[in-house]
This record gives structure tokens, sequence and C-alpha cells, in this order.
């Protein structure tokens, strides 16, 4: 990108002005309900403004009030194009606070549906970018097998977007045979379309000539900045909390953590595509090593926080006992204060839980990823041009529902 | 070389003495309080030490504790070294008729829109921030709405007989 030329013209002609342009909050391009506040000059950006918070609804507030199981519906509407990660971040948050020690299958049952939401997350993501450059035809190609995808979430859980899906200990349900045919079908097709998207996208002229250079960050400014996830990957450093702290047994795994060096809009999305690949080859391991286990196991043994088959609470007196403490918030909670992180789509997205013993924590507030590095935006689209902030944010991977909680 | 607890612990000792106080370990992470003006210097103490090398700030964040007098809102920073992979969590208290804390703003970018959603729900008004107002909530607030004195709506309450939402005298009807 060049300077921009300026021929010397009367103080106050037109030229020389510049304009305000509102892009959102229900622009289109934005993806979401966000604000950007552009000063530009012609077709370049001199400062923008951001304002967030149209859709916030109070979670960490609304979290006081509930017990720990009905928390999870909350997580949900984080960053919704990866529910099912906030779902088990939160189970492995509570599970931490009360001790409970998952099976390994469970773990491995969770890997499967982690690495399957951070597919569908990427996708969606570079899908976007494809379509801000103006290709929606690699996007349709991979919405078709998020579907799959998602197949998979309501065999588990009932549910799609919003999942909702397993308890503190485990699995409400075992995986039926459906979910592992679901999951061969994926693993066979979405291949295929990922290689042919690459095709269509990573050496294209126009894409790479639309998103290198463009957003691009330095290492050091991603850190200050708290960049977490692939947008910090593509700035050259390899963190990644499965790695840095590995969760739900991710250190039984073989995998690579891909990385960029100049993080602009282009390595971002040659860094979501590998991890994609990575993730494919996670979830083949996983179900590799669930073959070796007891297919019987789906939860922990801890009768006081996991609710008991609906049979066995009208058979049983035990399974009444614990169903009706659950329930009416009797359990014993611990108290303690702790900070869990889990590697979420789009960054680390960590869970500040303070439990005071009570039936719902005292505090609870979520590290939203994308709050934290949305903030560099401004700082990212400085002198670019106005197609370039528009792919800039969408390669950013911004979701409004984790920008405003 | 690994980084250990007990070893931050003696060095922030070292350097700080009696200010620092609160020290504990909870599932893995230390956590210390420091008094709230010395924030800044133990947060840049902890950055610029070769060996302690807290860089990241991964969350920034406040807890109201009512009951607390003088020392009513916690502000919580969590703190990171990426080379040994410790987290750190350094707790700064201050009382909620004058809730003034520094800004990290100087040190961590990422700290600014943190610090304006701390300012936005506790009302903690950090000195020198550049641009603090209000970022989730809209800008006509006039009050702080995490602080513990604004509890949510009783769910069992009976008085507010809503006939169209099936509340109060309704559940379960």
């Amino acid at each position: 990108m060049s300077e921009q030329q300026h021929i010397t013209l009367p103080e106050g002609s037109i030229e020389r002005q510049t304009q305000t342009l509102n892009l959102g909050p229900t622009h289109p391009a934005t993806h979401g309900v966000f604000q950007n506040i552009l000063e530009i000059d012609g077709e370049r950006i001199v400062s923008s403004e951001s304002t967030v918070g149209y859709i916030h609804r109070a979670f960490e507030k609304i979290a006081e009030r509930r017990p720990y199981y009905q928390i999870t519906p909350l997580t949900d509407r984080l960053n919704y194009c990866s529910s099912p990660i906030n779902n088990m971040g939160w189970h492995l948050t509570v599970e931490k606070l009360l001790g409970v020690k998952t099976p390994k299958r469970v773990d491995y049952m969770r890997v499967v549906i982690m690495e399957l939401a951070r597919i569908t997350d990427h996708l969606i993501c570079n899908g976007v970018v494809g379509v801000d450059t103006g290709a929606f035809t690699g996007f349709l190609y991979l919405m078709k097998h998020r579907e799959v995808a998602y197949e998979v979430y309501e065999e588990i859980c009932g549910s799609r977007l919003t999942t909702n899906i397993g308890r503190v200990g485990g699995f409400e349900r075992n995986f039926t045979p459906a979910v592992f045919e679901k999951l061969e079908k994926f693993l066979k097709e979405f291949p295929v379309a990922l290689k042919e998207f690459e095709s269509l996208m990573t050496r294209n002229r126009i894409f790479m000539e639309r998103t290198q250079g463009v957003g691009a960050i330095s290492a050091e400014r991603a850190l200050n900045y708290g960049f977490t996830g692939p947008n910090l990957r593509a700035a050259g450093v390899d963190y990644d909390v499965r790695v840095a702290q590995p969760y739900s047994s991710y250190e039984d795994f073989e995998f690579t953590i891909p990385v960029g060096t100049t993080g602009d809009c282009y390595d971002r999305f040659l860094v979501r595509n590998a991890e994609m690949w990575e993730s494919l080859s996670i979830i083949r391991q996983a179900l590799d090593k669930m073959k070796t286990l007891p297919s019987d196991v789906w939860h922990a043994d801890v009768p006081a926080y996991y609710l008991p088959e609906k049979s066995d609470v009208y058979t049983k007196m035990e399974a009444l006992i614990y169903h009706f403490k659950i329930i009416m918030g009797e359990s014993d909670i611990l108290p303690g204060e702790l900070y869990n992180p889990v590697e979420g789509a789009n960054g680390e997205l960590g869970y500040y839980l303070i439990s005071d013993g009570g039936r719902s924590p005292y505090r609870l507030h979520f590290r939203r990823p994308c709050f934290i590095y949305y903030q560099a935006y401004a700082e990212l689209v400085k002198g670019a041009m106005l197609s370039d902030a528009i792919i800039c944010m969408s390669s950013l991977n911004l979701i409004a529902g984790e920008l405003d909680a | 070389m690994s980084l250990t607890s007990d070893y931050i612990k003696q060095r922030l000792a070292e350097k700080f003495g009696e200010s620092i106080s609160q020290v504990e370990e909870s599932f893995g992470t230390l956590s210390f309080a420091a008094p709230k003006d010395l924030n800044l210097k133990v947060m840049q103490f902890l950055y610029d030490d070769e060996e302690l090398q807290f860089r990241f700030l991964t969350d920034l964040t406040a807890v109201h504790y009512p009951e607390r007098k003088g020392e009513e809102l916690a502000v919580v920073y969590h703190l990171y070294n990426f080379r040994e992979r410790v987290r750190l969590r350094l707790k700064v208290y201050t009382s909620v008729e004058d809730p003034k804390v520094f800004t990290a703003t100087k040190l961590y970018e990422s700290a600014n829109w943190m610090e304006r959603e701390t300012y936005d729900f506790f009302g903690v008004e950090f000195v020198g921030h550049p641009n603090l107002k209000r970022i989730l909530n809209v800008d006509e607030m006039t009050y702080f709405p995490m602080r513990k004195e604004f509890p949510l709506e009783d769910q069992s309450r009976v008085d507010k007989d809503d006939e169209m939402f099936g509340r109060g005298g309704h559940i379960g009807i």
C-alpha cells in the first residue's frame, strides 16, 4: 500500500475534508451488532471508534442468582458459533471447584465435541472472510458440512445452536450409534470440502492481494492488546491453552499449533485453516482412543452433582434424594476462588468463579477473548482502506454475543 | 528453571516487604493483595523482572464485598507468564466511597476496555485512564449494577401477579 498522494488544495475545499461514516450497528458487513464510527478521508480511514454493548444481557449478574447447572445455558449465548466449548469450559470450571474427576472416556467425548465446535466456528469465520472479499462459493462449500456437525449436537443434546450440552460430571446420555455414524460421515466428507475450499482460496491471487498486509499486528502489540487464540498465533506466538494448561486430557493427543508470522488477515486465515486440519486429526484420535475403553461410561460417579436417570428417580430411594438435592440446590458446593481457562474457538475463554458455599456463585466473570482483542481494531484499520476494514473485522472472528456477554 | 510459588513469594517479600498481604495458593494459582497505591509498582516489577516476566494481562475485573468495611471493592488482575506458564492473581482493595485505583493502561493496552467495563459495572474510577466512560451499559445510567446492593428479583415473589407470563401465583398451573 502506498501513501496517499495529496495535491495542495485551498483550505476548506471539499477534497480536504474528512467525513464520518457509521459502519453498523446493523450493517450486514459487521456480521453482528456493533458499531464502528469511522473518520474517512476519501476511502482511507483516518481514525475509528468502536461502540459495543448493543446486546448486553447481564449474564454475570444473572449468574449470581442461578444454581450452577442453570448457568450452562447462559454460556451458550457467549460465542454462539461454538457453544459446546463454552458449555464444556463451564462444566470443567465447576468440576475443578468441586474436585470431580471425570473418566477418560468422558474427557475424550468432550474433546470430540469441542474440536467439532472449533471446526464449525473456524469454517464460518474463514468462509465469511471469503464472502467479504467477494468469494461466496467457498462459504457455501463449508456451510453444507456445518449441518452435519449440528446434527451431531442434535443427536447428543437435542438442540443445534445454543446447545446446553453435557452436565457437570459428564454427558446427559451416552453417544448413540447415530452420533458415531454422523461423525464418520463428517470426517469422511469434510476434508474433501476443506481441500476444495483451500484450493479455491489459499493461493487465489485476488484473495491474497485483498488480505495480505491488511490488519497486520506484531507479536509484541498483539500480546500487549491481550490477543489470544488464532489471532495471536497468526502473529507468531504459539500460545494455546490446550497445550499450556491441558484440560480434559488434551495431553493425550498429538497435534501441532499452527503459527503465522505477520499477524495479518491472510495469516489469520491460514492459521484457522490449519487448525481445522488439526482438529480433524484430534477427533479421529479421540474416536480411536474411545474404542479401547468400556463403552458404557458417560459420566463421573458423583451422585451429589450429576442428575440421576429419570427411571431411577421413580424407582430408587437414593436417586430420588439426590435428584431432589440437586434441583433444590442443597448439594454442598465448596467455597473457593478459581480462574479456569479453555481454548475457545477465538481465544482464551476464562471463567473466574468465586463461590461462597451458596447455591449460586458469589461472583462469576467471563473472560471473553473477543471483547479484549476488539479494542485493537482502531489500530489495525488506521490508514487502511474502507474495504480492508470490513475484511479485518470478519477475520478477527468477532462474535457479538461474546463481546457483550 | 521453573518458577515456583515460593520463589515468587520470596521475591515479592524482598521487594515490597509487609505491604504484600493475603498470600494464598488455591487451585494452583498464587494469589496476593497489594495496597491500592502500589498496584502499578507491583505490576511493573512483575513485568520488568528478568525472572518473573509476568507480561500478559489475562483478565481484569472487580468483586464487591459489601460487608468488608473500608475495602468493599476488590480489583482483580490475572497476570500470566508465557515462558513458565504460570498464572498469578493480584488483588487491590479500595473503599466504595473513594473507589480510585491507578490505571494499568500505560502498561497494557488491553486494560483499556477491561477497566471501562469494571468502571461500568462496579464504579471503580481508574485514575489516568484515557477514556473512562461506560462501555456495555447505556451512557445515561446513574448506578453501577454489579454491586451487591442491586439484587436480582426473587423468582418466588408472589406480590407480582402477572397473568400473561404465569408469574407469582400462577407457578405450575
